[in-house]
């Protein structure tokens, strides 16, 4: 490889892309952080002021990602994997609470969030581990190694506690699964998570009514029939899956993240306890579902959204910032923001496909996985689809750590998909 | 297919984010109504109320401040509680009552402490609020009553209540509303319209500003004044006549329909339904169920009009052409059918004409009159439902349509209702003679009966009563202006006017003439039932007086009923004879008439059914005698 015959070609697309989500973003953090009074740009209390400042400061990165030599994330992946792990265990030590949550270094008057960077430092391990050649991904021992560099950031969150990001970690079943992981991983986490809500939802005799009943025909419709000992083994480990979830749901969960699943499910149907509950628990929910809703077809306009302004959905500014996108600019404007974000995403999947070398594949695949489970738990969670869980959307809420974590993922595989001509 | 699982994934999220937002926005859509979205908070601007003015000009009911002191639970300091509840006028322990269900209320929000401060308190209060962090002084507006009487026509107003705000969405809780009398009847000319301020509000429903700087927000517009019929000076002097006795006075303008005086016994002070003490004293008033001082007896009370209806018949037997004026009847002290004695009468000359039936006020010759108006017809029916028809036509058996909002339509029977008792064909003119006499099946109002002097002095017509006389820059409603024709002609008017001229002239009310006036009357005494311990038991008769003057040219009806008064002349009579002279000559000369009927009560006679012990009526009573009430100008 020669140093001259280098020829970069950025994909501008992404580029154009990641841009229109970040201005429209700061235009709904702007919203959602005002409350009547005049805009002011060089006041930097206000929230809207600092986000343009992050935005200033995210371009200087960008420019700091694509100048770097594409290989020097591929060779020092494990090294700012480590970096990464040593940040995160240094929560427990130099960390803030803020919200409950150890999840912050205090830096002057401003706070930064290694876990934001954590993923991006994962995805490289992951794509560098798997792309060695003496990994296989389909052999048992290689798995579980890689398992391993997922689940260990994760579980560092997952104590900080900070469950939702942990869940983040679990986008790169979808990078593995396209590298090779055996079908039987898709298979059982499906079931699993079908058996859990369905135990929730409907109880344990209905779960092991249903899944006899399955299994049963299944076994009796099958000319060649094993011992009657394997589908009762089958019925057995459902059923008693259904009442681990069950226990587990109603002794070990803690109350707050309970209430959101007894909200999702419905599963509180004594009406008082439920209007009590939308004043509580769901009271975020169900402001936020009022204010999507208020916003009708058009939306109400640019700074004119009352429940936005009066600030009825709490944090609106970071979480819940699709609600202002959705009272403010209607159904036109929420459905064009989950078009882009779609767009996005399945133009880095595509761009990811083109690679030619596994390590770039997988890092472009691990950065679309990462984007799709922000968007889908975000907005499912706003909308009321899924149960709450705390995470941000990208380039959306307001936050430095958030907006440069996603900013550095996106770019570095921009850096790489324009290197892929030097690469065979 | 690998390749397929993430992307897959990513289309299918992407078309149900599409449906949740469709079913939430489009499908599902809430409304965007400003009144209806509760992050926006509607502040209201109330205008002025309007005034309400005498027919002369004299101010009756104006506005006054109240001074209410508010609280915010959240923002108080700690404070020397003694001296600030000394200066409240409560106790300690109200103190610390008031503070926790302001608190439980809310501790941001502010909330009534103590309300209507009087003018005095407020002055003093006012000086040292800036000690007391929290609470503060806000500034209302209420009614202020510029005289002490009438408080059944000028009626009060009050907060609404649910049924108020769910007829009319104008009304938000806490609006205030006319309950009674004008306020209630011209509610709208006199509150105006409130302004409405939209202000922007966050989840805490702190203020954070107009709501888009305001360009939705309305200016208030000012409640319009209005002059009423009545004459508070003879309103003022029946209310006097009229203490220590129950019933009701109307006196009202043959040529216009307005009522000069609407007086309803016994009555109250209406600013005692003003300010702090509003709801006590109402529950006062309302649970009186004795004296019942918030039933208006001048337009609710509906007894059998007695004497004074027969001169309907007179003129209904003479439309019919049924009796002349000159024909004469018989009257044996009383009325015989088939040997037997129908209805008793008085003793006086006899045969009778229609001049002196009317001035003698005989029973045998109004049955006789009556008799003959429903035989004229084939059937029974027929008689009775022409007969109805002209009663009717003086406005009595139906709401007379007058701007207040109380009254009773009351009784005018007809052949159904006839029909409905005996059965269909069953029954004849000598079933219901009572009615030739103003007993029996008829009932009226006293608001009713002077309407039907009132058609009489103007010989055939009248204007529906009403008490509206200008409302600033808007004509009154056209139906007060437009005469109502009754369908007796106005030739047959003229001998029953004289008959009642005579009743002053030789008859009934001889001893009630007043010099230089030319009144014509009638007496009337309604018997009286009650029913006591479930007993039907009588008590002594109404008096009932109906009367107009001058004669000729009328300016003055009036229909005076007083209950357990006993016979017509002795307190209804006498009353309205002081009545028209002060109206038309604005001083008393019969100061006789006057002394006695102020130094007379009736309340020993109202008591006897509620004493429990055996009582005497009519002639058997002794009139109880009470010094003079001060008396004042109003």
């Amino acid at each position: 490889m020669r140093q001259t015959d280098r020829h970069y070609k950025f994909d501008w697309l992404t580029i154009i892309l990641f841009f229109i989500l970040v201005m429209f973003g700061w235009v709904n953090i702007i919203s959602a952080s005002h409350s009547g009074e005049t805009l002011n740009f060089t006041d930097f209390s206000h929230y809207y002021s600092k986000q343009l400042v992050f935005i200033g400061l995210s371009i200087i990165l960008i420019i700091l990602v694509l100048s770097i030599e594409s290989k020097f994330y591929e060779r020092f992946s494990s090294v700012i994997y480590l970096v990464a792990l040593l940040s995160l265990a240094g929560l427990f030590v130099f960390g803030k609470n803020i919200n409950g949550a150890t999840s912050w270094y205090p830096i002057g008057s401003f706070t930064f969030q290694p876990g934001e960077f954590a993923k991006v430092a994962t995805a490289l391990a992951v794509a560098k581990y798997v792309s060695d050649l003496n990994t296989d991904i389909r052999k048992f021992s290689d798995q579980l190694k890689t398992f391993a560099i997922i689940v260990v950031p994760a579980l560092l969150v997952l104590l900080q506690p900070d469950a939702g990001s942990a869940i983040v970690y679990g986008a790169f079943f979808f990078v593995l699964y396209r590298e090779g992981l055996p079908h039987i991983y898709l298979i059982v986490g499906v079931l699993l998570i079908l058996l859990s809500v369905f135990a929730l939802k409907f109880g344990v005799i209905s779960t092991l009514l249903i899944t006899a009943i399955v299994v049963l025909t299944y076994y009796f419709t099958r000319k060649k029939r094993p011992s009657i000992v394997q589908p009762i083994t089958v019925i057995i480990l459902c059923t008693s899956l259904a009442f681990s979830v069950r226990f587990f749901y109603e002794n070990i969960l803690p109350a707050h993240q309970k209430d959101r699943i007894t909200v999702w499910l419905s599963l509180e149907k004594d009406p008082e306890k439920l209007e009590r509950m939308k004043k509580t628990v769901a009271y975020n929910l169900n402001e936020s579902e009022k204010a999507i809703s208020s916003g009708g077809f058009k939306g109400k306009g640019f700074l004119e959204g009352t429940r936005t302004t009066g600030n009825f959905v709490p944090e609106q500014h970071t979480d819940y910032i699709f609600s202002t996108v959705g009272e403010e600019w209607g159904f036109v404007g929420s459905f064009l923001t989950v078009l882009v974000f779609l767009l996005l995403i399945i133009r880095i999947l595509i761009l990811a496909e083109r690679q030619k070398n596994q390590f770039s594949r997988m890092y472009g695949y691990a950065v679309g996985s990462i984007l799709f489970l922000h968007f889908l738990i975000n907005i499912g969670m706003v909308m009321g689809l899924i149960p709450t869980i705390g995470i941000p959307l990208p380039f959306f809420s307001y936050g430095g750590s958030g907006l440069w974590g996603f900013t550095i993922l996106v770019f570095i595989f921009i850096k790489l998909d324009s290197n892929r001509i030097n690469q065979w | 297919m690998r390749k397929l699982l993430l992307l897959l994934s990513v289309i299918i999220v992407g078309i149900v984010f599409t449906g949740r937002l469709f079913y939430l926005q489009v499908y599902k859509a809430t409304s965007t109504d400003l009144y209806a979205d509760n992050a926006i908070r509607k502040v209201f601007d109330y205008p002025k109320r309007g005034f309400v003015y005498d027919r002369n000009g004299k101010l009756l009911v104006s506005n006054q401040p109240s001074y209410d002191v508010m609280v915010i639970p959240r923002e108080v300091k700690p404070l020397d509680t003694l001296e600030f509840c000394s200066l409240l006028k409560i106790t300690k322990q109200t103190f610390k009552d008031k503070y926790e269900k302001a608190y439980r209320y809310s501790p941001r929000l502010p909330y009534v402490f103590v309300s209507h401060l009087s003018k005095e308190d407020y002055a003093v209060l006012q000086e040292k609020m800036r000690k007391y962090e929290g609470f503060y002084i806000q500034k209302r507006s209420l009614r202020k009553y510029e005289t002490t009487i009438g408080a059944n026509v000028l009626g009060d107003i009050g907060e609404v209540n649910n049924r108020n705000i769910q007829n009319d969405s104008y009304y938000q809780s806490g609006d205030l509303i006319g309950k009674q009398g004008v306020e209630a009847s011209y509610e709208k000319t006199l509150r105006g319209q409130k302004g409405i301020k939209f202000i922007q509000k966050d989840r805490f429903n702190r203020n954070l500003g107009p709501y888009q700087n305001g360009i939705n927000d309305t200016l208030p517009e000012a409640g319009k004044d209005i002059k009423i019929t009545i004459d508070a000076t003879l309103q003022g002097y029946g209310e006097l006549l009229m203490t220590n006795k129950r019933g009701g006075i109307i006196a009202i303008d043959p040529k216009t329909g307005e009522i000069l005086a609407l007086v309803s016994a016994p009555s109250y002070d209406p600013n005692i339904l003003v300010g702090r003490d509003r709801s006590k004293n109402f529950t006062k008033l309302y649970n009186d169920s004795i004296a019942n001082p918030t039933f208006d007896r001048s337009l609710q009370a509906q007894y059998p009009p007695g004497s004074p209806f027969k001169v309907l018949n007179a003129l209904i037997g003479l439309q019919e052409g049924v009796v002349n004026t000159t024909e004469q009847f018989t009257c044996r002290l009383g009325y015989y059918y088939n040997g037997r004695k129908l209805h008793g009468c008085h003793s006086h000359r006899s045969p009778v004409n229609m001049n002196l039936g009317i001035y003698e006020s005989c029973n045998a010759y109004f049955v006789n009159v009556y008799r003959r108006i429903l035989e004229k017809y084939p059937t029974s029916a027929e008689g009775m439902d022409n007969w109805s028809k002209h009663v009717k036509s003086f406005g009595l058996g139906d709401y007379l349509g007058y701007d207040l909002v109380v009254g009773r339509k009351g009784r005018i029977p007809d052949s159904k209702f006839y029909d409905k008792w005996y059965g269909k064909n069953r029954w004849s003119s000598t079933f219901m003679t009572s009615n030739a006499i103003g007993q029996g099946e008829v009932e009226t109002t006293p608001i009713q009966l002077a309407n039907m002097v009132a058609a009489i002095a103007n010989r055939g017509y009248f204007i529906t009563p009403h008490i509206i006389k200008e409302i600033e820059g808007e004509a009154i409603d056209e139906k007060y202006t437009t005469p109502r024709y009754t369908t007796i002609d106005r030739q047959h008017f003229e001998p029953i006017v004289e008959g009642m001229f005579d009743v002053y002239e030789k008859g009934t009310a001889k001893n009630l003439q007043v010099k230089g006036i030319e009144i014509c009357g009638k007496t009337g005494t309604a018997e009286n039932f009650a029913k006591i311990d479930g007993v039907k038991t009588q008590l002594t008769d109404h008096s009932i007086f109906v009367a107009f003057a001058p004669k000729d040219n009328p300016k003055i009806a009036i229909a005076v009923f007083v209950e357990n008064g006993y016979w017509g002349s002795r307190f209804a009579g006498r009353i309205a004879s002081l009545m028209i002279e002060k109206y038309l000559k604005g001083t008393i000369s019969r100061t006789d008439l006057e002394n006695w009927i102020l130094t007379h009560s009736l309340e020993n006679e109202y008591a006897k059914p509620h004493s429990g012990e055996p009582f005497k009526i009519n002639r058997e009573t002794q009139l109880q005698v009470v010094p003079k009430p001060n008396y004042e100008a109003n």
